[in-house]
């Protein structure tokens, strides 16, 4: 049986919800016609294509930072996936 | 077995050094796909590196870690990676015990002999001792010559004296405007699998200790009977959302959204707690025992930015989980140009993590057994902070290394739910500094 108190829960909960999804389309939209406008021509690369600018610069570094952080701190991945492994004690 | 001709990859009588590391890593392949790579391909199209790591901490573990990487693009797009890891831990590894004002005595995982720790000091076991081969390889291409869509699949295999693991992952990426923005989706799943000497410890039974016992056969039989099976396995399966924008000609960034689940053993086999009476002396020590699963959502941003001389890599980390850790990590590197193709490069990187809602430095006697407790520091308070240099120099044309040196410190700290006098002298929650050299080499 639905009492009077749960319904208006439900309604409020509807509400929340609504609220939610209108507000996580209206970033996706910000945030699309945002991006549309960011950027450069293909010409304009010059300082985008040194090794120094890539996303991951140093694998290597990487590699090795992410297993020392993981066999000694409890958060993993966040860059790539978190991974494992390794039994590190 | 199909023998490779020499000639595939260098086209000479005599072999260059990539045309053989090429060789040695695409033999792993299996024939067929070497035969492949070997006719369509030369040595231009290898780039190796390889990296050997010194790591050192205070009073604790020791490890010597080499890298191997080979990548070959093939057909202008597609990528294959091969890389190859070997390293050997020796020393001490905190058993999760706590110091006292007595000499204290563990028994070993393996139940083979003992350990005693000295007044004051933390509880060290010092038979950590593993070697571990990884083999990770990854193919990336576009979806055809024309497309938008690059894809990635990936496999990674892992095995150490007392675990393995084997893991697969695939990404797909989408270039928009230009290639200006990159959406990407990725998934991972993995295997592993414990098998400790000594077998697996019953959570929460508490730890034989010989000289409890009046003979050996005594000892043994109460030390089995604290063992469960000889293995245990964990499977996890995550998967990964990226955006990455190019701002303007000196800026991109990066905004990642993670999540990973694990279930199975969770718990250290390794891993004590103990249990003291109202005065803070210990009393008995018991096996640890984690949850079975546990989720973490990770949010990661990244922004690059090409300044006059230099280029600033910014990244910040926030990681939570349902064991109620979370935690925030800020990565800053700051690559400074100098002549001749060389480099500096600075680095700090700060950490903080909460503890999870069933950890505990101690268990005091007579209060009530808890599902779940684990006194482990990793998964307790702390901050950490990282302080690196790096310098990275040319050697000819096509030949470039880089030696980097880091300093790392964690700070536990307590949560603050001390409930026992008499431990005041007693430094619980120990720091730990370790070292670490590193060089890489690129041809």
């Amino acid at each position: 049986m639905v009492t009077k108190q749960t319904g208006i829960r439900e309604s409020a909960m509807k509400h929340y919800i609504k609220k939610s999804r209108l507000i996580i389309l209206l970033t996706v939209i910000l945030t699309v016609s945002g991006c549309a406008s960011m950027g450069v021509d293909p010409w304009d690369r010059d300082l985008l294509a040194k090794s120094s600018m890539a996303i991951n610069s140093s694998p290597l570094d990487q590699s090795i930072d992410d297993h020392i952080y993981f066999s000694k701190e409890a958060a993993s991945g966040g860059r790539s996936f978190a991974g494992g492994g390794c039994g590190c004690n | 077995m199909q023998l490779i001709s020499k000639n595939c990859f260098s086209g000479n009588k005599s072999l260059s050094l990539k045309s053989k590391l090429a060789i040695a890593a695409t033999s792993l392949l299996g024939s067929t796909a070497t035969q492949t790579i070997a006719n369509e391909t030369s040595d231009d199209d290898w780039n190796f590196s390889a990296s050997v790591l010194a790591y050192s901490e205070t009073d604790r573990v020791s490890a010597v870690e080499v890298i191997a990487n080979a990548e070959i693009t093939i057909d202008d797009t597609g990528k294959l990676n091969i890389k190859f890891v070997l390293d050997s831990l020796t020393g001490a590894s905190a058993n999760g015990a706590i110091a006292q004002e007595s000499v204290q005595t563990f028994s070993r995982p393996s139940g083979n002999g003992q350990y005693d720790i000295a007044v004051g000091n933390t509880p060290l076991d010092d038979t950590f001792k593993d070697t571990r081969a990884q083999l990770n390889i990854s193919w990336s291409d576009l979806i055809n010559p024309e497309s938008d869509y690059t894809y990635t699949l990936g496999t990674n295999l892992s095995r150490e004296f007392d675990f393995r693991s084997i893991g697969l992952s695939a990404e797909l990426a989408r270039d928009f405007n230009q290639k200006n923005t990159t959406i990407s989706g990725g998934f991972s799943v993995a295997a592993e699998e414990y098998n400790p000497k000594g077998a697996i410890p019953i959570s929460l039974t508490s730890m034989a200790i010989r000289g409890n016992f009046a003979t050996e056969d005594e000892f043994n039989t109460a030390f089995e009977a604290t063992r469960s099976s000889s293995s245990k396995t964990i499977s996890s399966g995550e998967f990964l959302l990226g955006w990455t924008q190019i701002v303007n000609r000196t800026t991109l960034m990066q905004f990642n959204y993670g999540y990973a689940d694990k279930s199975g053993y969770l718990t250290d086999p390794f891993k004590i707690v103990s249990i003291i009476n109202s005065q803070g002396i210990a009393q008995d020590y018991i096996y640890e025992s984690r949850p079975e699963t546990r989720a973490q959502h990770s949010v990661f941003g990244l922004v690059k930015k090409h300044l006059d001389e230099s280029v600033i890599d910014f990244s910040y980390r926030y990681t939570t989980d349902d064991w109620e850790i979370d935690s925030h990590t800020f990565d800053l590197h700051w690559h400074i140009f100098a002549d001749g193709g060389s480099f500096w490069e600075p680095h700090i990187r700060l950490y903080q993590q909460s503890a999870a809602d069933f950890y505990s430095t101690y268990l005091v006697q007579g209060e009530a057994l808890p599902q779940f407790i684990s006194a482990d520091y990793r998964i307790g308070e702390m901050t950490s902070i990282t302080l690196g240099l790096k310098y990275g120099f040319e050697l000819n044309e096509d030949q470039r290394a880089e030696v980097r040196l880091e300093y790392y410190r964690q700070t536990p700290k307590s949560i603050g739910n001390e409930r026992v006098a008499g431990l005041e002298n007693l430094d619980l929650y120990p720091e730990l500094d370790a070292i670490y050299l590193q060089v890489n080499y690129y041809f």
